[in-house]
């Protein structure tokens, strides 16, 4: 990268605010950086941190109550600032694209994405009529898009979550544009097929000589694609640095913390906590073997689910569904979590971990097999009635989407109150209070915010107030489907070591449901790996994540984004 | 794009309420409006000036005037006090048939919604029937079978509006019905019936509180033209349907003020539900604005 | 898609529809059948006596057994028999045919009216929101649905034809001075153009205009709601900043990308516009004195034609299940998001 060159965008004292109805909201503050030819910048930040916003300001197109109240922009000598709408067209997807999360709805869902294709290439005079055509079947295939001629006519809901953000990355390298900046692009996607777009892009970004913007929250992800990362926290940058200078001498105490907190292969729980967090020097007793030869807590045999297959003559009530024709989402798995052992359930989507975690709970019901807990056959009790079964104090989730899993109308302390009230025999006004303090208590959640309503709580609060509900009857196994998913990493970090330390005090078993592979690695003893509704591979974490067996946990573990220290170590060795 | 906005604060619910309203000065001029109406529907008989009913052949056919606001009828009728008569009348009418169908639209709506199955095959074919027939075909039907008063009027309006509830009651509850709260709250031990009532419903009522204040005037309306045609309310009840049709007669010689009167008083009553039902629907669901 | 996968969503889409004629014919059966009180009576009239009422009771088969009597009326229905109307004579079905025309043209008319206004105005209003014009538009839309089209339609005749002397009088289709127009479709505009009688046509047009007018300023206000919500949710969507990120013209992510997606939930508001329509074409029809089955069942009912009132009930209620179903198809046929298992 030659220090002659200018820079081919360079954004000086970015300032954006928002009108809101509660006065003026600044979301980017005297925000300054520059993007070289050929460079790939990551700007990485969590929520709030206004990483997207500013991409916005750049491209022009942010809501009608944004505007930019101070700075400059500039793309290769245009001030974008006061470009006119029409320069700024011509500018938006010939010369910088862009692209965002959810491939699924960011493509018309009733046009052919081939045809989406060409209506950008004729916008900006590139190709017309058949030609265009032409050029859009080549551009499929450029993204590695398999019978791009049949591909050409397929609309969006026909095609999986990668393959639209792929139609998306050849909508926005149609007119082959300079710049490529891209919010979030692989968000909701599987670790495998985040994986293969990303190496894709990056390989693409070689070929054609672009540059490239990667705005992630995901350091990991940043770190091994991107050459120089930006820092961002509540609207203003905090670093900027080569990858190599960011992780080997990070300056604010805010990417020290960010580093920390992410999972990583070599971490530990406690080493999640910022450097200077007091609970990094409490001893994590979560990683005790189980005790060995006492009966299993939990013991699923054979676990079978199928979906019977939507019939096209259904109005007609005598016409039974064939039972043969079904989608098998969960094939006969079998497996043991022991009592306080923590188990976890790793898979991408459409593998079955959510159908197997939601049978165990008895939301759904089996369609063979058996769930057999402290001696109990739960299987047999169909689901529509188990909600006032004794069993169910016994068994307990704590739900992927803390916002989803809270009725918006009950406060907190009403949320974590109704299992106490539904099936505990604590009973009376004061006493169940009390109880929903010490729960409160328990998972660190302030008592001034009992009284609150989830839309008034923050994202790692309302995890807080799930989990509090989810232990309120003291479970003996408590099954967690991504609970941290939703969440950003530093609260993760925080919400990761509560749940270590609440399995000790409570002595309860886990079943911990990912796609993360580190994540399972720092609260689980062993691991399941799942796919197409079968475990394919289980045994000790450390075991399964330093020497897998299969080429699927090999690919997974492959796939997962380097985290940065490890890297450091490959790259320094290479 | 709107997660790209800054951070949002909890709002609190009061000063959204008066952020919707100030924010669209309309909104004001139709809670003004619906304090008039409920006025006049309580007290309206008492304040009138004149007997609604007592006719006067002496004055028949009078224009407005100091003595009669809005002129006299045929029979000598005082028309303002007609006018503030019927309000009662016809609001009472159009009450009682969106409380019905409220009522039994939720109930079957939401059962619907939350249980799927043949529940919701089966409650989808009697709202489909019912939607077939068009509101005045089918109150003709009702009238010309079982009488023409109007009990029957209110019955037949209700059984027409229900499928609107009952469509609202199905989406909300069956949106809810595998939201995370629903499933956290059976894993707490709350049965379905339990789940239905003190989880789903208060979070259903807000839109189909909306409903309600949109189909308010849309029942008074129905419930006029009703009578405009002759079904339900009977002369020489004061009712706006009525006054308007015995006043279309009179309207092509001149004597505009036996119809209008009773007419702009109708079609204001509509216009200011109609526009509380908006100002509801933005503070209950902005992104629903229309 | 699977071969004839189309032809099967499209036959099933009529097999869901066939309930709700069962349900219509059913419940008009209970109406004209099962009622309290003696139907016969009814059937008879108010002028007959019990000799006449015992003959009609017979005639009609009321002393049988109700499931006889259902599957009498079943057959009655398939041959086209809805009765006799007391007042004209006439069978109820001929009645019905004669004047479902005049309706028919006041219908389309004041459709197709308020959608070349009100498609316009939903758009211009969601393209502009929160400006003044945004404003006028709701306002003209509450407006639209809050006036009584019976009031709009006494009000516009004293406007136009009392005061300013505009509209020719509301006394129907055709002033007595101008002859009725071969019938061709049954629409007097059309048939008169037809006929290569301009003049005609425009008094035919003349005497449409006001009623058509009324029925449109009706019907203006959902379509108007609708078009302005649809075209909000789609320009909304993420696809729009998609296309917009990709540098496309205003004018093609408004027509191409937003307008598209925005017509389909406008096209599914039609069945219920149309609903309301066949409603307040009772009410137009009477006010302007218009020959249509909707003033044809008023007179009916005052004079107590029972069989005429419950035979123009089941026809509506038909027409308008058939015509959802249409509007249905149309629409399963034109998103290419339905997919055959639905």
């Amino acid at each position: 990268m030659s220090e002659q060159q200018p820079p081919l965008i360079s954004i000086d004292d970015l300032t954006v605010e928002f009108t809101t109805r509660d006065g003026t909201v600044t979301a980017v503050r005297n925000v300054s950086f520059k993007l070289a030819k050929g460079e790939t910048l990551g700007i990485v930040g969590e929520s709030g941190s206004g990483k997207s916003v500013t991409s916005y300001a750049l491209m022009r197109i942010l809501d009608g109550n944004g505007e930019v109240a101070g700075g400059e922009l500039q793309y290769s000598g245009i001030d974008l600032k006061r470009a006119t709408d029409r320069q700024m067209r011509d500018i938006r997807g010939r010369e910088i694209s862009m692209i965002f999360q959810n491939p699924r709805t960011a493509l018309n869902p009733i046009r052919k994405v081939g045809q989406q294709i060409e209506d950008v290439m004729r916008e900006h005079a590139i190709a017309a009529g058949g030609l265009a055509k032409k050029r859009a079947i080549e551009l499929l295939e450029t993204v590695r898009i398999r019978d791009p001629e049949k591909r050409y006519h397929a609309y969006p809901h026909e095609l999986s979550g990668g393959m639209c953000q792929r139609v998306v990355i050849a909508l926005a390298l149609a007119c082959r544009p300079r710049v490529l900046i891209a919010d979030e692009p692989t968000t909701g996607l599987d670790v495998t097929t985040q994986k293969a777009i990303m190496d894709m892009v990056q390989e693409l970004a070689a070929e054609q000589g672009l540059s490239t913007i990667l705005i992630t929250h995901d350091l990991g992800l940043a770190a091994t694609y991107c050459q120089r990362i930006v820092v961002m926290k509540a609207g203003e940058v905090i670093e900027a640095a080569d990858v190599r200078d960011l992780f080997a001498r990070p300056q604010a105490d805010y990417t020290k913390a960010l580093i920390e907190a992410t999972p990583r292969r070599d971490a530990t729980i406690r080493g999640l906590l910022p450097p200077d967090d007091p609970r990094r020097g409490q001893p994590d007793l979560s990683r005790q073997p189980a005790s060995a030869g006492t009966e299993p807590l939990l013991s699923v045999r054979n676990l079978t689910k199928v979906f019977p297959a939507a019939s096209g003559g259904s109005w007609l009530p005598w016409r039974k569904t064939d039972p043969t024709e079904g989608f098998t989402a969960v094939d006969g798995i079998s497996f043991d979590i022991a009592a306080g052992e923590s188990v976890g359930l790793v898979g991408e989507s459409g593998c079955g971990k959510s159908t197997t975690s939601m049978m165990i709970m008895r939301l759904l019901d089996v369609t063979d097999g058996s769930i057999t807990l402290a001696g109990e056959d739960l299987s047999a009790i169909p689901a529509a009635r188990f909600a006032r079964h004794p069993a169910r104090a016994r068994l307990q989730f704590v739900f992927q989407d803390a916002t989803d899993s809270l009725n918006p109308r009950f406060t907190a302390a009403r949320c974590i109150a109704d299992p106490v009230l539904r099936l505990s025999d604590v009973k009376g006004r004061a006493r169940v209070r009390r109880r929903v303090e010490d729960l409160a208590d328990m998972v660190g959640l302030p008592r001034t915010l009992l009284d609150r309503f989830p839309h008034q709580l923050s994202g790692g609060q309302k995890a807080r107030v799930g989990i509090a509900r989810a232990i309120a009857l003291n479970p003996k196994l408590l099954i967690l489907d991504e609970p941290t998913a939703a969440l950003d990493v530093s609260v993760q970090a925080v919400v990761l070591n509560l749940l270590a330390d609440l399995r000790t005090e409570l002595g309860m078993s886990y079943l911990f449901v990912s796609h993360d592979l580190n994540v399972v690695n720092l609260l689980c003893e062993r691991v399941l790996v799942m796919q197409a509704g079968q475990i394919i591979e289980e045994g000790p974490a450390s075991q399964v994540m330093a020497a897998p067996n299969t080429e699927y946990a090999r690919a997974l573990l492959e796939s997962a984004p380097e985290p940065p220290p490890s890297l450091l170590n490959r790259k320094a060795a290479a | 794009m709107t997660d790209v906005t800054a951070f949002e604060a909890g709002v609190k619910p009061r000063s959204h309420i008066v952020y919707i309203l100030t924010e669209n000065p309309v909104s004001i001029v139709a809670i003004a409006g619906f304090a008039v109406i409920v006025f006049a529907a309580i007290f309206g008989p008492l304040v009138a000036p004149y007997d609604p009913l007592a006719t006067n052949a002496s004055v028949s056919l009078q224009p407005p005037s100091w003595a009669h606001w809005f002129g006299t009828d045929q029979l000598g009728r005082d028309v303002f006090s007609r006018v503030l008569a019927a309000a009662r009348l016809d609001l009472m009418i159009s009450v009682a048939a969106v409380g019905l169908s409220f009522v039994i639209g939720a109930a079957i709506g939401s059962a619907a919604g939350y249980f799927g199955g043949w529940t919701d095959r089966i409650t989808g074919r009697v709202v489909d029937t019912i939607m077939a027939f068009p509101l005045f075909v089918l109150a003709m039907g009702i009238v010309a079978a079982l009488g023409n008063t109007v009990e029957n009027i209110i019955y037949a309006t209700a059984i027409i509006n229900v499928p609107f509830y009952a469509r609202v009651a199905r989406a909300e509850a069956a949106i809810r019905r595998n939201a995370g709260f629903v499933q956290a709250a059976k894993l707490s031990g709350n049965s379905d019936i339990r789940i239905l009532a003190t989880q789903i419903f208060p979070n259903a009522l807000p839109p189909m509180a909306v409903q309600a204040s949109l189909n308010m005037g849309w029942a008074i309306l129905n419930a006029a033209g009703l009578s405009f045609i002759g079904l339900g309310v009977r002369p020489p009840t004061p009712e706006w349907g009525i006054m308007v049709a015995e006043g279309a007669n009179f309207i092509i010689s001149g004597e505009w003020w036996l119809a209008i009167f009773p007419g702009m008083a109708l079609m204001l009553t509509v216009f200011t539900f109609n526009l509380l039902g908006d100002a509801l629907r933005d503070i209950v669901d902005p992104r629903q604005r229309t | 898609m699977k071969p004839f996968a189309r032809l099967r969503m499209v036959l099933g889409r009529i097999g869901q529809a066939l309930p709700a004629l069962f349900g219509v014919i059913v419940v008009t059966f209970i109406l004209t059948r099962a009622l309290p009180g003696d139907p016969a009576v009814y059937f008879a009239g108010p002028a007959a006596d019990e000799a006449s009422i015992q003959q009609i009771r017979e005639a009609l088969g009321l002393d049988r057994p109700l499931y006889e009597q259902f599957v009498y009326y079943l057959g009655d229905l398939a041959s086209g028999d809805l009765g006799v109307s007391i007042s004209t004579g006439q069978p109820v079905l001929e009645e019905l045919a004669r004047r479902l025309p005049a309706s028919l043209e006041l219908t389309l008319g004041a459709l197709l009216l308020s959608l070349a206004v009100a498609i316009p105005m939903g758009v211009l209003a969601a393209t502009n929101p929160g400006r003044p014009i945004d404003h006028i538009c709701r306002v003209i839309a509450t407006a639209g649905v809050s006036l009584p089209t019976f009031f709009t339609g006494i009000a516009l005749v004293f406007v136009f034809y009392y005061l300013l002397g505009w509209s020719p009088a509301p006394i129907g289709r055709l002033d007595f001075a101008y002859l009725s127009p071969p019938p061709i479709t049954g629409f007097y505009t059309v048939d008169a153009l037809l006929d290569g009688d301009p003049e005609t046509a425009v008094a035919a047009a003349g005497q449409l205009l006001l009623p058509m007018i009324t029925l449109a300023l009706f019907t203006l206000a959902p379509i108007a709601r609708m078009t302005r919500g649809a075209m909000l949710q789609a320009l909304g969507s993420d696809f729009i900043r998609t296309a917009k990120a990709a540098g496309l013209s205003q004018r093609v992510i408004l027509i191409r990308y937003a307008f598209r997606n925005a017509m389909l939930p406008v096209i599914t508001t039609l069945g219920m516009v149309f609903s309301f329509t066949l409603g307040a074409n009772v009410l137009v029809e009477k006010v302007f004195a218009w020959p249509g089955i909707g003033s044809f069942a008023v007179d009916a009912l005052v004079v107590s034609d029972y069989a005429a009132v419950q035979g123009f009930v089941l026809t509506m209620a038909m027409l308008f299940v058939l015509l959802n179903l249409l509007i249905d198809i149309t629409y399963t046929l034109i998103d290419p998001r339905i997919e055959a298992n639905d």
